[in-house]
């Protein structure tokens, strides 16, 4: 009955996830940027653009020179959460590709670093004055749901034992949509429970900074303006204004 | 507001680390700094309704959703800050007031609070968790009182990880408020002047042209050479187009007359228009994308009027960013132009150009009383570029400075090239009902300043931008430094050149100022 309960709420949890953040992006895309806004320092080739974002991706770049504590927490967050995410896809694989066989080992510190990263910018929310000053209820929230998903994934291993055999089962069966049962722990259900969630709120919350990231016109757009003419389609339909100078001066 | 002549109220600047701490928060504290509202005939000559409309609280709101539709930038920008607060120490309206609206972010969020309430899922549902507000007339008097407390300098979007800028929300909240009918006085009878005269100072082509005859004169009398400040000449090969405060302004005036001396060393013909006589454009202040492209179509006309091959722009911060970035989009194309030069090019560009072909004679030592340093301007830095290298408009000033003085030092490097702080008195708050805000706002400038004179003796700072000249030549004196410390960069440039035919020992003998 809960297995099923469960199951549905995955499949709208994957709907809301991919079709509403598919959704925003196709907004992004298609909203013109109308001057370019380059910020520096700006390359002046595509390429270079595409240079700034893996920098920008990977590492953080304009983060790393701006504040050193947020990169620090953020980058263990992130990269723990990647490493994490990807040891997970074991639950959805079989049999289970090698390099994520490999990962399984490096998978579980990740955890703590993502756990790390996440109670220190939980930390400089509440400590730094600025921080606290900007941050609304869904700030702290956030940061919480994520934590509770750690803890909880943590706790199906060191607390109270849950037989993840069944749970790959049962997610083996979402992806073959047939539904099965799910072992019955409060943990596993509450984990569970928390990533359907996350899923259900990144495309209607901050979270979409994942995607907004490239379509910043600050950041995406190329240092080329003299070179090239960049009109945007409203824009061109403005009225036409006179190539002579008006006689007589006034207006 | 603050008196302006206590200097101890705006310190302490004897120690640098002091200013770069980061203010505890003075909630409040600027709240009460309003810069005068614009009279309704200047809201309309902009094509914006007069006085606050009945129905503001509609139109506000639908404004805001077209923006959302017309400009990606404040679409991505109000949806993808994560509140991670790296922004919050950038700006330096906050590092001089402490008020904790004038951190980036906070500033975004008066707006972006907004328009989640009425545009998104959350803020429609769950407003109170997500910080989203209903639209009053006290949040409309708020966003006027902070949004004009934003110079869109672009600071804080260097440093964002995700490149949100302030300067597009503020600029966008600029064009809300005029939307309405609550316009700022300085910039909407500014650009209201511009569209009459073609200029900000309402100069007229007859009392432009007397400006310019009395200025031939001084050039006559300082180098025994006929040096010309051509306007209106038809056929003339450069357009001139500077900021009209160039025609007026100490230490403006002094970089026209290095303008002029490149151009006659040169050798070229160029002429300025008294139809385009204004090289800023104040639509970009108010975020005004018809305005903007109305003051810039004026040098469209001008350059086809007058049938010259290229466009070069004086030095000018904010001009040189719509020039360069948006002139193509506003008023383009320019295929009628020399197509062999950039469109439109920096006067910086050119001269530099003529120094390291050897055409322009210099003589360093006339600048030998000088101890340099050099003011990034902060659009020309973070909106702009220059020359055929990327960060070219960091490297192409100091390339002419060291050409032209013996004497330059950088400041630290976290106040200059994209990093550089804003003078305090950019997008539209150069005005006086707003000076206790610039004199605030232009300390962590003076701080990096004080740090050089103090390290090696620096006695004097270049600038190339109509605003933090006159921004800096008011706002120097209460720390400590002379009015005139702050110089053209082709103020150096037009001592230093030396004119064939010329008397030696004319140019002008450089004027030191004591510190304090």
């Amino acid at each position: 009955m809960l297995s099923t309960l469960y199951a549905v709420l995955f499949y709208v949890a994957t709907i809301f996830l991919i079709v509403g953040t598919g959704m925003k992006v196709l907004k992004y895309a298609r909203t013109p940027a109308p001057l370019k806004i380059p910020v520096s320092p700006a390359p002046r080739t595509r390429a270079g653009v595409v240079m700034r974002m893996i920098r920008e991706v990977t590492y953080f770049h304009s983060l790393f020179r701006s504040n050193r504590w947020i990169w620090v927490f953020a980058i263990l967050f992130h990269y723990g959460m990647l490493l994490v995410l990807i040891r997970h896809l074991r639950y959805f694989t079989d049999p289970v590709w090698w390099w994520v066989a490999l990962i399984q080992p490096i998978g579980v510190l990740a955890g703590l670093a993502m756990l790390a990263g996440l109670l220190g910018l939980f930390a400089r929310r509440i400590v730094v004055q600025r921080i606290r000053y900007i941050s609304s209820p869904s700030d702290y929230l956030m940061l919480l749901l994520l934590i509770g998903i750690v803890a909880s994934g943590y706790s199906m291993s060191l607390v109270d034992r849950v037989d993840v055999l069944k749970v790959k089962n049962f997610m083996l069966g979402l992806m073959h949509f047939q539904i099965r049962e799910l072992p019955m722990q409060a943990n596993i259900l509450i984990h569970l429970g928390l990533v359907i969630t996350l899923m259900i709120v990144f495309p209607i919350s901050k979270l979409m900074h994942a995607p907004g990231l490239f379509f910043a016109p600050s950041r995406t757009q190329v240092d080329n303006a003299r070179k090239f003419r960049h009109l945007t389609a409203w824009a061109n339909q403005l009225p036409p204004l006179p190539d002579a100078i008006p006689e007589a001066g006034e207006k | 507001m603050a008196p302006l002549d206590k200097k101890d109220e705006y310190g302490p600047f004897d120690n640098v680390d002091q200013v770069f701490e980061v203010p505890k928060l003075a909630c409040g504290a600027m709240a009460d700094t309003h810069t005068f509202e614009a009279a309704p005939e200047h809201n309309e000559m902009l094509g914006f309704p007069g006085e606050l409309l009945p129905n503001w609280k509609e139109v506000a709101i639908a404004k805001m959703g077209e923006l959302a539709e017309k400009n990606r930038a404040f679409k991505v920008y109000l949806d993808t800050c994560v509140k991670c607060g790296a922004c919050t120490d950038k700006c330096h309206y906050f590092i001089g007031t402490g008020d904790p609206k004038n951190m980036p972010v906070a500033r975004q969020d008066l707006l972006r609070s907004v328009y989640r309430r009425y545009y998104t899922f959350a803020g429609k549902y769950f407003p109170k968790l997500v910080g989203a507000r209903d639209l009053t007339k006290e949040v409309l008097d708020e966003w006027y009182t902070y949004y004009h407390q934003c110079s869109q300098c672009r600071r804080c979007a260097v440093s964002c990880p995700y490149g949100i800028d302030t300067a597009e929300i503020s600029m966008a909240a600029r064009e809300i408020l005029d939307s309405v009918g609550v316009g700022q006085k300085y910039c909407n009878e500014i650009i209201g002047k511009v569209k009459v005269t073609g200029n900000n100072l309402g100069l007229n082509p007859k009392a432009l042209r007397a400006t310019l005859d009395d200025l031939e004169e001084d050039l006559l009398d300082d180098t025994g050479v006929e040096v010309r400040i051509p306007l209106d000449e038809k056929g003339a090969d450069i357009l001139l187009i500077t900021p009209s405060a160039d025609f007026f302004a100490e230490p403006h005036i002094d970089g026209l007359l290095g303008y002029a001396k490149v151009f006659h060393a040169a050798g070229v013909s160029w002429t300025l228009s008294s139809y385009a006589s204004e090289a800023a454009n104040f639509g970009m202040f108010i975020g005004s994308y018809e305005n903007m492209r109305e003051v810039s179509w004026r040098i469209r006309q001008a350059a086809k009027d007058l049938g010259v091959k290229r466009i070069i722009f004086g030095e000018c911060g904010h001009a040189w960013r719509v020039a360069y970035s948006f002139l193509n989009t506003l008023a383009g194309p320019f295929d009628f132009l020399d197509q062999n030069y950039p469109i439109p090019q920096h006067i910086l560009e050119f001269t530099l150009d003529e120094i390291e072909s050897g055409r322009l004679k210099i003589d360093k030592s006339k600048n030998d009383d000088y101890v340099m340093t050099f003011h990034d301007s902060c659009n020309v830095a973070r909106g702009s570029a220059m020359g055929r290298e990327e960060g070219g408009q960091f490297e192409v000033p100091r390339k002419v400075l060291r050409a032209v003085c013996n004497h330059y030092y950088d400041m630290d490097p976290d106040t200059i090239r994209e990093n550089t702080f804003c003078c305090g008195g950019g997008g539209g708050l150069l005005t006086d009902d707003l000076m206790d805000l610039r004199i605030k706002g232009a300390k962590p400038r003076m701080t990096a300043l004080k740090q050089v004179t103090d390290e090696h003796g620096v006695t004097h700072m270049a600038a190339i931008c109509a605003i933090c000249k006159t921004q800096f030549s008011k706002v120097m004196p209460k720390y400590g430094y002379g009015m005139d410390s702050i110089m053209s960069v082709h103020q150096l440039v037009s001592n230093a050149v030396v004119l064939d035919g010329g008397n030696e020992d004319t140019a002008e003998e450089p004027e030191t100022e004591e510190s304090k």
